[in-house]
């Protein structure tokens, strides 16, 4: 095997980077098919320092799911299930606001919801539900319900989506999360997830969203049946609308977890895959502000080290994540405030405590909470 | 400004001093790092293989007297849970070995306070007798210790293991290389000379062995960089060292409380050792400690080997931390990286998988 040569259209692809020009899809394919890791990696820096710097970004926030019975039942999904199997659960809105509340003494900003496509919840029970959440801790930002889940409340409740999200946002909503995109490919909806939410019906979700002022994520699942066609092609339809909407937030690549799926014949993401897809991003996402290395799903090491390929965030403290875990992720199920921040450190880049819509947290307000607890 | 002279200097195989080890350390970004250990790497291994091992670790006895702080596996002496192998116990793990193409046991243990000498040597005959296997064996602390309790010179104590059938010594126990930190984590542990005497002794008699680190505890960056040049001045003279194999101290369970090293840290030590021990020829990436997906990205790190399938590991694993990975997996793993995998021996010739070479054989018999 040869060591991979840096050709011609390195040189081409490296002036366009640095002159801030956009990729084309051959870029995006030829970085992918590339085993340069850190050449990639580099060059995803640079656009990664020209607009982030070296600052890292992390939350102090709360993942709570509310439910994982799910009529979709997608086959790379460890986490639904049926309503009648045992292992089935749903929260009611008071447990869940109380979830919130038992953990009112934290400095937790922004609590993420998601949960499955529920066959009988009334669409009440979402609107009840931001809207206690709210009552509990008015001062958390809700980052809830994925296109998916938005795309079956609009369903339930006779209306369109953009009267659905003015519901929820009245309610007390903030952002949307960026799940469900998965792959955006008929190949891999009709093969994976056939009844899930199409590719076009989750973009509509996330522009009606964003011409309301309603700021959402996007992430791709990766690391099952794809190709590199079919990533690229789904990274350019984001920055499509992107270019559009100006409303996505951050990137966050998924990695498959093959365990307890029915792709269980699968391996696990490989590290070279894991930061490639974070760097790929970063470099044909030029109008995304950031790329999350989300340490749920790739470890706290690799997340570490994706910091250096292009990634300007790591999420957050967490607690209680279900639906990685499910998958068999044998990460922890949170990390403090003071291991994100010495990750960030070792890293090479400078610790910033964001919100959800990543307003930055006055250093002062995380001093004063580090000296009443035990982190440092 | 710095990369440029770093990499002319790496090109035109110019050595790195203690100073300039530590400038790279304290300057150089990750990605630099990286680059410049892949340079090196190549220089060193033209050709895009990335080798491992099929093989065992069989940990003889846990009852250790030396006590190290960083330590979660030892027992105490008559303490619950201390247990020393029976023979039937030795020749099952190494049967299993065999079964699944393994070539090699590393066989280690604590400092056990009242086995003696003879007991090694039948050991190593016993299993020798038994066993088509290579036994990589006994790591320097073990040695020291069984001079001082036998009695016997250091020399002594190689040549009897030798001919009792030891074919290879392990680098482990070697920590830090430096008294001042071994005082502080390892106090009871053979000092740094003795570890290196035991090594250059080793290479004498022409005994191959491998060099460890233990980084991420209560040592400075200096002391590291001294680690890695004491290293190197032996191999200067002897030629001895196969691999080097840096790896993070895990502390969970030790009396050691620390936070652990992360996957930048390692990816920047794994680095450095790779650019300044240019006298090493291998590099290993540590999967056990670091999980298949960092280990992976070492490999563009200056890492050019996978280590062992490890089909039994128990020293990492009482720390907490545990990873398995197949032979397959390992493959997948290499390849994915755009590498190709070959199984190896401890001096690390090449093998062919018995398989591939029957299916050669009978390939010309038919042709």
């Amino acid at each position: 095997m040869d060591w991979p040569s840096r050709e011609s259209w390195w040189q081409e692809l490296r002036a366009k980077v640095e002159a801030g020009e956009r990729l084309s899809f051959e870029d995006g394919l030829r970085l992918y098919q590339s085993n340069d890791l850190l050449a990639i990696g580099a060059l995803a820096n640079t656009v990664r320092r020209r607009l982030n710097g070296d600052k890292a970004f992390y939350i102090y926030n709360q993942h709570i799911n509310y439910s994982n019975i799910c009529v979709n039942r997608c086959r790379f999904c460890a986490f639904g299930k049926d309503k009648d199997d045992p292992a089935a659960y749903e929260m009611s809105t008071e447990q869940i606001a109380r979830k919130v509340r038992e953990r009112s003494h934290e400095p937790i900003t922004g609590v993420h919801i998601v949960g499955g496509i529920h066959p009988d919840l009334p669409y009440h029970y979402y609107v009840d539900m931001i809207r206690e959440i709210k009552k509990a801790r008015p001062d958390i930002h809700i980052h809830a319900f994925t296109a998916v889940e938005i795309a079956h409340l609009a369903g339930i409740s006779g209306q369109s989506v953009s009267d659905t999200l003015c519901d929820l946002r009245q309610a007390g909503l903030g952002s949307l999360p960026g799940g469900g995109a998965e792959v955006f490919s008929p190949r891999i909806r009709e093969r994976l997830c056939p009844k899930k939410l199409s590719p076009e019906g989750w973009l509509e979700v996330a522009e009606a969203a964003h011409r309301l002022g309603i700021k959402s994520n996007a992430t791709m699942l990766y690391g099952h049946i794809e190709s590199a066609e079919e990533r690229v092609n789904h990274l350019l339809a984001l920055r499509q609308t992107q270019d559009e909407t100006g409303g996505f937030m951050a990137f966050i690549p998924l990695a498959f977890h093959p365990r307890n799926t029915e792709l269980s014949d699968l391996s696990n993401t490989t590290g070279f895959n894991d930061l490639k897809n974070i760097a790929v991003a970063r470099l044909l996402l030029d109008n995304f502000p950031h790329i999350k290395a989300y340490w749920v799903m790739i470890g706290p090491k690799l997340a570490q080290i994706a910091l250096n390929f292009g990634a300007d965030d790591i999420d957050g403290t967490i607690i209680e994540e279900k639906i990685t875990h499910m998958a068999g992720a044998d990460t922890a199920q949170g990390m403090t405030r003071a291991e994100l921040r010495r990750l960030i450190h070792e890293a090479g880049c400078t610790p910033v405590e964001r919100d959800t819509l990543y307003n930055i947290i006055k250093p002062s307000a995380i001093s004063k909470i580090n000296k009443d607890q035990d982190l440092g | 400004m710095h990369y440029e002279n770093w990499r002319r200097k790496i090109e035109h195989n110019e050595r790195f001093s203690k100073e300039e080890s530590l400038e790279l350390y304290n300057h150089a970004d990750l990605l630099a790092l990286g680059e410049l250990a892949g340079l090196k790497r190549r220089l060193l291994h033209p050709q895009r293989l990335v080798t491992y091992i099929i093989d065992r670790n069989i940990n003889y006895t846990n009852i250790c007297i030396s006590g190290c702080r960083f330590c979660a596996f030892f027992k105490k002496d008559g303490a619950q849970g201390g247990y020393v192998l029976t023979r039937e116990e030795l020749s099952r793990k190494i049967e299993e070995t065999l079964s699944l193409e393994g070539i090699q046991i590393l066989l280690q243990g604590g400092l056990h306070p009242t086995l003696p000498f003879s007991f090694y040597e039948e050991m190593l005959a016993f299993i020798k007798s038994e066993h088509p296997i290579h036994i990589h064996g006994f790591s320097p602390p073990e040695i020291v210790h069984m001079s001082r309790q036998s009695g016997l010179g250091i020399g002594q104590v190689l040549r009897r293991l030798r001919a009792a059938g030891l074919d290879s010594i392990p680098g482990g126990g070697a920590e830090i290389l430096v008294d001042r930190v071994r005082q502080a984590v390892s106090p009871r542990k053979c000092f740094a000379d003795e570890w290196l005497a035991v090594m250059e002794e080793a290479h004498k008699q022409g005994l191959k062995t491998t060099a460890t680190m233990m980084f991420g505890h209560v040592e400075t960056i200096e002391e590291r960089i001294e680690h890695l040049m004491r290293l190197r001045e032996l191999q200067d003279k002897t030629q001895g060292f196969t691999a080097f194999i840096p790896w993070p101290f895990q502390p969970h369970n030790t009396r050691i409380t620390v936070d652990p090293v992360g996957g930048v840290e390692y990816l920047r030590m794994l680095a450095i050792s790779r650019i300044v021990l240019d006298n090493i020829p291998n590099l290993q990436a540590s999967w056990v400690t670091q999980g298949p997906k960092v280990a992976q990205v070492a490999l563009t790190f200056g890492a050019n080997d996978f280590g062992s399938t490890m089909i039994e590991e128990n020293v990492v694993a009482a720390t907490g931390v545990s990873y398995q990975l197949s032979e397959k997996e390992i493959r997948r793993i290499i390849t994915d990286a755009g590498y190709e995998p070959a199984r190896r021996n401890m001096a690390y010739e090449l093998l062919q998988c018995k398989k591939a070479v029957s299916a050669q054989q009978s390939a010309k018999a038919h042709g």
